[in-house]
């Protein structure tokens, strides 16, 4: 996952929602005197909605939760299966279908209102969008991205261009239909929340059931068709899903919006955990509990549109995440660099100090004794070793003082090696020498440029590779060889 | 299971002319007019192989030659235009579970969320069956195979924290866990640490004594000699195909690069000269 890509898709899906909402406020402006709807709820409606105490809010919540628990278990495979976008593709070819349903509905003498007859004509649609990118990507050379530019495009301007003329049609109750675009939880009635509660549950159900197949797909396809899995199958099964997710999320969260519901709870989740069936688990908490609040929040406020507050909710969590996620997020990372860097410090200090007490004379041929642990070094001598300065020195060596490998007296600007703090300058110093060894030795680099190369590379060297090093060289001893160069 | 094997098996028999596959019985791999294209472009033409069993054999050729492309034509990744591929005489559709495969490793997603330990595991997937969970002696089965790559330490380890050469030495256990006859490598010495080159020759030769075939696409002449004892030279075509002391020479070397590249022809100088010191 790029991190960028995600975060850019996220920027946009905020701002789209964020242009819905305030496009509520503006047509709250307007009705301001007969519409009190988005007046701030009381604790109590509050309390009521969210702990579902009336009927009606609380099968389209719990509908609603349903399918942001599906989308949330599907979106990590199509996020690891590099397939995010494509269901975006999906959602915008489904409005053709809506709205030709809706025609042949009305044609037959219905109302056209009926949920599962306008969902099978966006099943119809999808699959038929989803044919032709295959299409497109099987039969020329452009681009998957290019495939899917136009594919999105040309469905839903079809799709709008159907919803105008449906519009200018005689039977005038037409006018649900966008509630598709942007999302309505308030049209939902309870057959409506049972039938995506149904789906969602088949969605889940399967994607638990083929979860190791699923793994083996988006891993390594190659290796799986070679075991004589039905990749192309699994592939489809997959998409359908996606599908089915998709579908039933049209009238809560919109077409528009509902491929951030697909991709957003599986981005987030990947800044927690490194573990699959983890990120499949964090990731379905996420899509369940945004679609909870969202549907809550638009049952109180039925202007604002829930898919807006859905996907807000969403990307608000995505940004808790890719701040503060356990595994990946970039206090994490800025954390993990600032504890390198200051361990960095610590051996550099613990070097100097050593090289000074060698540099005096003590440890001759490098043996010890623990004698050195009284030698004071004066931390003026120490500032002369490296760029430091007397501040940054001194955090140094207290936190060095706090991790117990150096004493300090700093009234007298003295500070004495521990036992331990001894015993790591030790090591960290034969690294240092044995790179620097093998460098000349092996990889040809003058003695005089060898220091700076050994520097950096004395605080990774693993255990494993130490000891290569001294086969190599032929220094079995643990004693420390003596500098290559003259030590400043 | 077997009874339907069986049953389509003898109607292969049947209608083959000759009985060539009852001949072919004993053979891990039985190439016989193998064509493989790209976009109308040949890129394997005509290839006819029949490989002893419990041999270590390595597909050497230059960029280009099909040596990957063989591979997976013989596994049944990518369409072929004509011919027949036999592993222990039948098709590999019917052998799969004696087949194990290495694919190349940038062939994956390395930034996947999935332990090394579940890596290995998939190459149980096929044993366990669909829709089931990893029971325990499968997970044991994929942690002695992560043992004998010397990895059982990192099984827990998020395979983005692994070098390449234990990445390498994670799919190799992987195919380990599928517990086959057959083996298919494709590059695993490329960029790999001395600790790993020396555990994926260990595991060949332990392999070898066990009486299995592994066929591996290598790149490094300087070592054929001493990790294969057959080799197919290839480049687009067979160029030759035999045991190394007879095929691998000079002369079989020049025809299979060509002129182009003269450092690889020293290297085979340089072998042949071992070879007089040998003899």
């Amino acid at each position: 996952m790029r991190p960028l890509k995600v975060f850019s898709l996220v920027l946009i899906a905020w701002i789209a929602a964020t242009n819905l909402i305030s496009d509520a406020w503006a047509a709250r402006q307007m009705h301001s005197i007969t519409d009190r709807s988005l007046q701030i709820p009381t604790v109590e409606q509050l309390t009521r909605v969210l702990t579902l105490q009336d009927y009606n809010t609380r099968v389209v919540t719990i509908g609603v939760t349903l399918l942001g628990l599906a989308a949330g278990v599907i979106a990590p495979f199509l996020l690891l299966r590099k397939r995010s976008l494509v269901s975006d593709t999906l959602s915008h070819g489904s409005l053709p279908g809506i709205c030709l349903a809706f025609v042949i509905m009305v044609a037959a003498g219905g109302s056209g209102k009926s949920l599962p007859g306008l969902l099978a004509g966006a099943v119809v649609t999808a699959l038929i969008s989803m044919g032709w990118l295959m299409l497109i990507s099987s039969w020329t050379r452009l681009k998957q991205d290019t495939a899917m530019g136009i594919v999105l495009s040309v469905t839903f301007g079809f799709g709008i261009a159907l919803l105008g003329i449906i519009q200018k049609m005689a039977t005038g109750s037409a006018a649900g239909l966008e509630t598709f675009v942007y999302g309505k939880t308030a049209s939902m009635i309870a057959s409506d929340a049972k039938m995506i509660a149904a789906v969602a549950a088949i969605v889940i159900v399967v994607t638990v059931l083929l979860f190791k197949e699923f793994t083996a797909l988006c891993f390594d396809q190659g290796f799986a068709r070679s075991q004589g899995w039905p990749v192309f199958l699994l592939d489809t099964l997959l998409m359908a899903l996606c599908i089915a997710a998709t579908v039933i999320g049209l009238q809560a969260v919109g077409l528009i919006l509902m491929v951030a519901f697909l991709i957003i709870p599986a981005a987030a989740a990947r800044f927690w955990t490194d573990n699959l069936r983890r990120l499949v688990i964090i990731s379905a908490l996420i899509g369940a509990f945004s679609g909870w609040l969202g549907a809550a929040v638009s049952a109180l406020m039925p202007r604002m549109p829930a898919g807006a507050v859905i996907v807000l909710i969403c990307g608000f969590i995505f940004m808790l995440s890719m701040f503060f996620g356990q595994t990946r997020g970039i206090m994490h990372r800025a954390l993990e660099h600032l504890r390198t860097v200051q361990k960095v410090a610590h051996q550099h200090l613990l070097r100097a100090m050593y090289e000074n007490l060698e540099g005096r004379g003590f440890m001759q041929d490098g043996s010890i004794s623990l004698d050195v642990l009284d030698e004071a070094v004066d931390i003026e001598d120490l500032l002369d070793k490296r760029s430091w300065t007397m501040q940054k020195l001194q955090n140094i060596i207290h936190r060095a003082v706090k991790k117990a490998s150096v004493r300090a007296l700093l009234s007298e600007g003295k500070i004495f090696f521990t036992k331990q703090g001894l015993e790591e300058g030790r090591r960290v110093v034969r690294n240092h020498r044995l790179w620097e060894m093998y460098l000349i030795a092996h990889a040809s680099v003058a003695a005089g440029q060898v220091d700076h190369e050994a520097d950096r590379i004395e605080h990774i060297l693993s255990s494993e590779l130490v000891e290569e090093l001294e086969d190599l060289l032929e220094k079995r001893s643990s004693r420390i060889p003596a500098s290559a160069h003259k030590i400043s | 299971m077997t009874m339907s094997l069986s049953t389509v098996f003898s109607k292969d028999h049947a209608t083959d002319p000759g009985g060539a596959a009852n001949q072919h019985q004993k053979s891990p791999l039985f190439v016989h007019d193998l064509t493989v294209a790209y976009h109308r472009k040949p890129v394997l033409w005509d290839i006819d192989l029949e490989i002893p069993e419990g041999k270590l054999v390595g597909i050497i050729g230059p960029n280009g030659a099909g040596k990957s492309t063989l591979i997976k034509a013989v596994l049944g990744l990518i369409p072929t235009a004509s011919g027949r591929v036999l592993i222990y005489g039948k098709p590999y559709k019917q052998q799969r579970n004696i087949v194990g495969y290495v694919p190349q490793r940038e062939s994956v997603d390395w930034d996947f969320p999935v332990s090394a330990l579940d890596v290995v595991t998939m190459g149980r997937y096929d044993k366990i069956g669909w829709c089931k969970p990893v029971s325990q002696p499968h997970k044991l089965a994929a942690l002695q195979a992560l043992e004998r790559v010397g990895m059982a330490d990192y099984a827990k380890r998020q395979i983005s924290q692994l070098s390449g050469g234990q990445q390498q030495r994670v799919f190799l256990a992987r195919a380990l866990a599928q517990d086959a006859l057959v083996y298919f490598m494709d590059e695993p010495f490329v960029g790999v640490d001395a600790a790993t080159e020396k555990a994926i020759v260990e595991v060949l030769h332990e392999l070898r004594a066990n009486g299995k075939t592994c066929f591996v696409v290598h790149h490094d002449l300087q070592t054929v000699s001493d990790y294969f004892d057959w080799v197919i030279l290839l480049n687009m075509r067979v160029v030759n195909s035999g045991p190394v002391n007879e095929v691998f020479n000079k002369e079989n070397l020049e025809m299979t690069y060509g002129g182009r590249l003269t450092h690889l022809a020293e290297a085979a100088e340089a072998f042949t000269q071992k070879m007089d010191i040998k003899s």
